[in-house]
């Protein structure tokens, strides 16, 4: 296993900054997980593509019909008791939950593991507003004490290992360096029950909401979620307006698909169904239950050729098969979402902020992986990949080319020797080369469809010098 | 206008160009059961073995379960009311309210499954059955005592019964993590031992 820089994006640029230790983590455990996902699915079904093909129409039908099941799944949580808000972006988001903490005189929340919680950069939100925000799940509880990114989706701290949590432990006075993962486990019990029962709100995402039903699926392995929902009071859930999925029996076909996908599991220790406030008589549990319904981008997605992207569960298969993401890891893509997933969706949810990750898209080989033999919903993630790509180049060529003559970065660079052979010198010249740029429309309509073999650098050069020196 | 309303507005006109919508596709949710996990015995055999394929501990009286408990050194416990007189003589002192404050004393929690999934290995706790969630999920090990009858064979039928109660939870095997290098560990928040107790 050795790193290969691949091709010219600041994504595979990142590659180079990647050390062996985290590469090495992150190639192996994408690739067990790849194993796994596929060795499950072939175990327990006849024909996997077609469960696929099943889950993602479900997904496509429910996302062409939204306009009829968002307010049905409005109206089902409303009559088992549930309370629903709707924000159009993350700072609405923001806003609406930290007023139903205020108005309630929350200032301590235990969280479970939610990506669009991640997407809206709650936990910095109520920090500043003097609301402490604990992440419960393991692992994103690292990434928090850390003051990092997750690095996935599924697995957030996959790009770290036992040393350097045990020492973020002892930094963070969870006891002396012990580098045990039982331990670090242990003391992550310990430290997170006195969280819990001191909390006064559990913040969740949903996997899954169904419309029919007004029922919130949760899925976790930790038993976080279910303490985050049994100690406090108060229960607010973020959820995306694409979460909401038709009908109760619709959850066989996904939970089958999204465990089996995310962690090679049959499946998971937690599921919950939740409808509501807790029953009468129970003891335990939140009273109030508040579901936010995040727009933030989904429905101008949905009005686009890239409506597909809204079928994704979040299970982070498409990560762990992609060769990019393997050798880069989730930070390269400067988003919440890496990987295949975050390349599409990253950008697109930025709106009008597209041309920062509009490079995301080319950190692709177009290998065809991850919607073709990963995507438990079928998403055609390398045709939404080219796709994107043509729209960078038609929306945003000219900030690239930007005070530059119409040949643009090609001419730049093909006109200056010392660029070019410092391009060179770094070994990687045709990798970095933007070639997006470059200025013969046939090529460039050819490289937006593929990418060229790795360039191994110089080799012309070389024999053009030697040949003169004879 | 509302928010909601505007979103509504923004579904409703994004969709407005779709010129033909994708239907609900005609599926078998027998499709979707695990055949592997389905077959092979009764529905009882069944559970039985993929309980124990998620670790899960499996005892079908108070002897057997005197003895797990013994081999966990569990000496105190938080029980269903309704439980009381079936748990005497097992060596556990009981209560039967759960007392958060002193929530690392107990050493065990005993509820009533509303439930089992054998293809799955899983057992469904109700919040309407199960008096309080914390006893269920805080000790160490948790004790589910689950009546033969209502073990289901399949995911699906599962989910065609999860009815109106406001929480229900589908518990397979113990509390667990992978986050630390992918090493699997056991009882991160919940239970680190999970035991079904099978009764008539
Ligand atoms: S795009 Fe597909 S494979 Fe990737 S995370 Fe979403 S559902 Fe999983």
């Amino acid at each position: 296993m050795n790193k290969v820089p691949c091709f010219g994006q600041p994504v595979d640029k990142f590659v180079a900054t990647v050390s062996d230790e985290v590469y090495h983590s992150v190639h192996s455990a994408s690739a067990i997980k790849s194993d796994k996902r596929r060795e499950l699915l072939a175990r327990d079904f006849p024909d996997p593509r077609r469960l696929r093909e099943i889950a993602g129409q479900i997904k496509r039908h429910t996302l062409d019909s939204l306009d009829k099941y968002l307010p049905l799944a409005v109206a089902s949580l409303e009559r088992n008791g549930a309370k629903v808000h709707f924000a159009a972006d993350g700072d609405e988001a923001r806003r609406v939950i930290h007023q139903i903490l205020q108005e309630r005189g929350a200032r301590k929340i235990v969280k479970s593991k939610s990506m669009v919680t991640e997407e809206i950069h709650l936990n910095d939100y109520l920090a500043e507003r003097g609301i402490e925000a604990i992440e419960t799940d393991l692992g994103e509880f690292i990434v928090q004490i850390d003051g990092d990114q997750p690095s996935h989706i599924v697995t957030p701290i996959v790009h770290k290992n036992r040393r350097q949590i045990a020492e973020s432990f002892e930094r963070h006075g969870l006891g002396a360096y012990n580098d045990d993962p039982e331990t670090i486990t242990r003391r992550a019990r310990k430290f997170m029950r006195d969280k819990y029962l001191a909390a006064d709100a559990g913040i969740t995402g949903a996997n899954f909401v169904v419309a029919e039903t007004g029922r919130l699926v949760l899925v976790t392995n930790e038993g976080n979620s279910r303490f985050s929902l049994a100690a406090p009071r108060l229960h607010i859930a973020l959820v995306g307006i694409e979460k909401i999925v038709p009908a109760d029996r619709d959850l066989a076909v996904f939970l089958n698909l999204l465990v089996r996908s995310a962690t090679g599991q049959q499946f998971t220790a937690y599921t919950e169904f939740i409808t509501g406030p807790r029953a009468d008589g129970q003891r335990s549990g939140p009273s109030e239950t508040h579901v936010v319904f995040l727009d933030n981008g989904r429905s101008e997605i949905l009005a686009t050729e890239y409506r597909d992207i809204l079928r994704c569960i979040r299970c982070g298969a498409c990560l762990n098969i992609c060769p990019v993401y393997r050798q880069a890891s989730g930070h390269a893509y400067r988003s919440v979402y890496p990987g295949p997933i975050g390349a599409v969706l990253s950008p697109l949810l930025a709106g009008g902020d597209f041309a920062r990750l509009a490079d995301l898209p080319k950190a692709c080989s177009v290998c065809g992986a991850c919607g073709g033999d990963a995507c438990p919903v079928c998403i055609p993630l390398s045709d939404l990949l080219l796709r994107l790509r043509d729209k960078a180049k038609r929306e945003h060529a000219s900030l690239s080319a930007r005070g530059v003559p119409p040949m643009g970065g090609f001419a730049e660079l093909a006109a200056r020797p010392v660029l070019w052979r410092g391009a060179l010198s770094a070994g990687r010249a045709l990798n970095y080369f933007p070639l997006d740029l470059a200025p013969v429309p046939p090529l460039s309509r050819w490289t937006a469809a593929r990418t060229l073999p790795e360039f191994r650098g110089g080799e012309f050069r070389r024999w053009w010098k030697k040949r003169h020196h004879e | 206008m509302s928010t909601q309303e505007a979103i509504f507005e923004k579904v409703k006109r994004a969709l407005a160009m779709t010129r033909e919508r994708t239907a609900y596709p005609v599926y078998d949710s027998a499709d979707f059961v695990s055949k592997p996990h389905t077959t092979g015995g009764t529905v009882e055999e069944i559970f039985r073995k993929n309980f124990a394929a998620v670790k899960g501990v499996i005892v079908s009286d108070a002897e057997e379960l005197r003895a797990v408990l013994a081999g966990h050194g569990v000496k105190k416990g938080c029980c269903d009311a309704a439980l009381t007189v079936m748990l005497q003589g097992l060596g556990v002192e009981w209560e039967t309210s759960f007392d958060r404050a002193r929530l690392d004393e107990y050493d065990l929690g005993a509820t009533i499954a509303s439930g089992a999934i054998a293809e799955t290995g899983s057992l469904i706790l109700r919040d309407r059955a199960t008096p309080d969630r914390l006893a269920a999920l805080a000790p160490w090990v948790h004790v589910a005592v689950l009546r033969r009858a209502d073990i289901v064979l399949t995911l699906p039928e599962a989910l065609a019964r999860l009815g109106d109660d406001p929480y229900t939870l589908f518990v397979t095997g113990p509390s667990k993590t992978a986050d630390v290098e992918g090493i699997l560990i056991e009882g991160v928040h919940g239970p680190g031992v999970q035991i079904a107790w099978l009764v008539d």
